[in-house]
């Protein structure tokens, strides 16, 4: 394990690199993934100690293979681009928020609000994924190997998110255009959310899906659930009141 | 916001260690709750009687008089011991007789529990500093719960801390806010049970103690608080034999569990329970919004 700081050891290009957060701080490590944004010197990166702290590898804009060994508090991976990030460990609230490309695994379970509101690339959760799950999201695609928790994929705008396991009450709520695949039991659906054929398009997208996360299931074992277009907004009358 | 934090021992491993093992776990939540602290330790229990943490502000406050005038008055015996602002009195008759008596006779000295195994102390300031004043980490017992304070309901005050004691062994911490504490006092209040504060988590404290003295068992006592509770809440609560843990049914105030063959412990996040043995290897997860979690133990 280097004892350097990480600012002498990010001068040192190539080779992977590892920041041990027992003798760095978060602000450390996230400035040295961030001087990797304009010129990549070291793309692969390891982080050890994380003790459930909040906001590690936030904001990355580049290239960067970095694995976390450990549980990871709240808001990690947020806001990632390019970066390809693996929690091994459990993560706390809102891991991979708003992340617009690249891709977010975690191997452990994740707290609520996993890829809240993300606009691009992957989030794999390979335990089970608490409430609001891919709320708000806008264009990721999240895939859910346990169980997600209620209210997931509350006002969900594009992108997929698919529930190898169970899903909570509410499922889909106000929903816009998500494609939700579910394989286990839905305790409950939300307002404007139904269950919907199975065409061939979407066992091939589906199919794509868990293929690009690495999971092994069958496409046929699932069902979709999507928006019934049928709340205010996709009325047309109510255009009239603009 | 508000921190919260529990340790449950499932065996007598780490029962000389309890205080050692959560005093890092309440200076963890310093961030989420810097008003104030406080904690709730069962253990040391009494056979007959009771047992109560008593308090006065003045640090040089003549305990051992207030034994004296406690046992002659009384005709009974106390064993006691100082800690900090705080005393603890065994006192060998049954609760309510000296509970009126310092009502009476001693309205200087606060009452901050009473039971046979809990004690309750609690102060304004940073964790670290309550962790200090009280020794916390000299502590044994069986089991703990604590709270650090980030106020929004009502005043930073002593009286205002957590935890919330309104009966035998009962306490509960509180993450959250509920809205309809002020109706729930009032009926509470008719049906007997004393509030000292404006609080709302000490309603919530209360409702738990009327539901007890219903008949409820803990389990259905929280199965009722999810009905009559309205709000935002993650608690936990501490009995003279059990434990526990429920949220609300949005359950946005956070909360992870974890659970090996020695302990079940809680708090409202993970970096709290970095420091316990074995962690790596516990079961870790989310609890359920309205799902009640109950650790009990049935031989002591």
């Amino acid at each position: 394990m280097s004892t350097k700081s990480v600012a002498e050891s990010v001068t040192t290009s190539g080779g992977k690199q590892t920041v041990d957060l027992a003798q760095q701080t978060v602000r450390e490590l996230n400035q040295a993934l961030h001087d990797q944004n304009n010129e990549l010197t070291i793309a692969e990166w390891e982080v050890l100690n994380p003790k459930g702290e909040h906001n590690l590898a936030v904001g990355l804009d580049q290239k960067l293979k970095i694995d976390i060994y450990g549980p990871v508090g709240y808001y990690c991976a947020g806001m990632n681009k390019e970066a390809d990030i693996t929690v091994h460990g459990h993560a706390g609230q809102g891991i991979a928020e708003n992340m617009m490309s690249g891709s977010v695994r975690v191997k452990g379970n994740a707290s609520s609000a996993a890829g809240a509101t993300a606009h691009g690339g992957l989030l794999v959760i390979e335990g089970d994924a608490g409430s609001r799950c891919g709320i708000s999201m806008k264009g990721i695609d999240i895939v859910v190997k346990g169980n997600v928790g209620h209210m997931s994929c509350f006002m969900g705008q594009a992108g997929s998110l698919v529930v190898c396991g169970d899903a909570g009450d509410a499922l889909g709520d106000s929903l816009y255009e998500v494609h939700i695949y579910v394989k286990g039991a839905v305790k409950s659906l939300g307002a404007d959310c139904i269950e919907k054929e199975m065409r061939q398009e979407h066992l091939d997208e589906l199919s794509a899906l868990l293929e690009k996360a690495g999971v092994d299931e069958d496409p046929k074992a699932f069902k979709r659930y999507g928006s019934a277009r049928q709340l205010y907004n996709f009325k047309v009358d109510n255009a009239s009141a603009y | 916001m508000c921190g919260i934090v529990g340790l449950y021992l499932k065996n007598d491993k780490y029962q000389d260690r309890l205080g050692e093992l959560f005093a890092p776990m309440l200076i963890a939540m310093t961030e989420r709750g810097p008003d104030s602290a406080g904690f709730a330790v069962y253990g040391d229990e009494v056979d007959q009687g009771v047992k109560l943490t008593l308090r006065n502000e003045d640090e040089n406050y003549d305990w051992a008089a207030l034994a004296k005038d406690i046992e002659a008055k009384l005709n009974t015996k106390v064993d006691w011991f100082q800690n900090s602002k705080v005393a603890v009195f065994k006192v060998d008759i049954d609760a309510e007789t000296v509970e009126n008596y310092l009502m009476e006779n001693h309205q200087d000295v606060l009452i901050m529990s009473s039971g046979k195994s809990i004690e309750i102390l609690k102060e304004v300031g940073l964790p670290e500093r309550i962790v200090n004043l009280f020794h916390l980490e000299n502590m044994k017992g069986s089991h703990i719960i604590g709270h650090t304070r980030m106020a929004t309901e009502s005043a930073v005050t002593m009286a205002g801390s957590h935890p919330f004691s309104t009966g035998m062994d009962l306490c509960l911490v509180h993450n959250g806010s509920l809205s309809n504490h002020n109706r729930l006092r009032q009926e509470l209040k008719r049906e007997g049970i004393d509030f000292e504060t404006e609080n709302d988590s000490e309603v919530a404290a209360g409702y738990l103690t009327y539901r007890l003295q219903q008949g409820d068992s803990l389990n259905e006592a929280l199965e009722h608080a999810l009905d009559d509770l309205d709000g935002f809440f993650t608690f936990t609560i501490g009995t003279k034999d059990g434990f526990a843990v429920v949220r609300d049914p949005i359950a946005c105030k956070p909360a992870v569990i974890a659970e090996t063959d020695d302990y079940v412990a809680m708090a409202s996040e993970y970096q709290a329970l970095t420091t316990l043995p074995g962690i790596e290897n516990a079961k870790v997860w989310e609890p359920e919004p309205s799902k009640v979690y109950v650790w009990e133990r049935t031989t002591h």
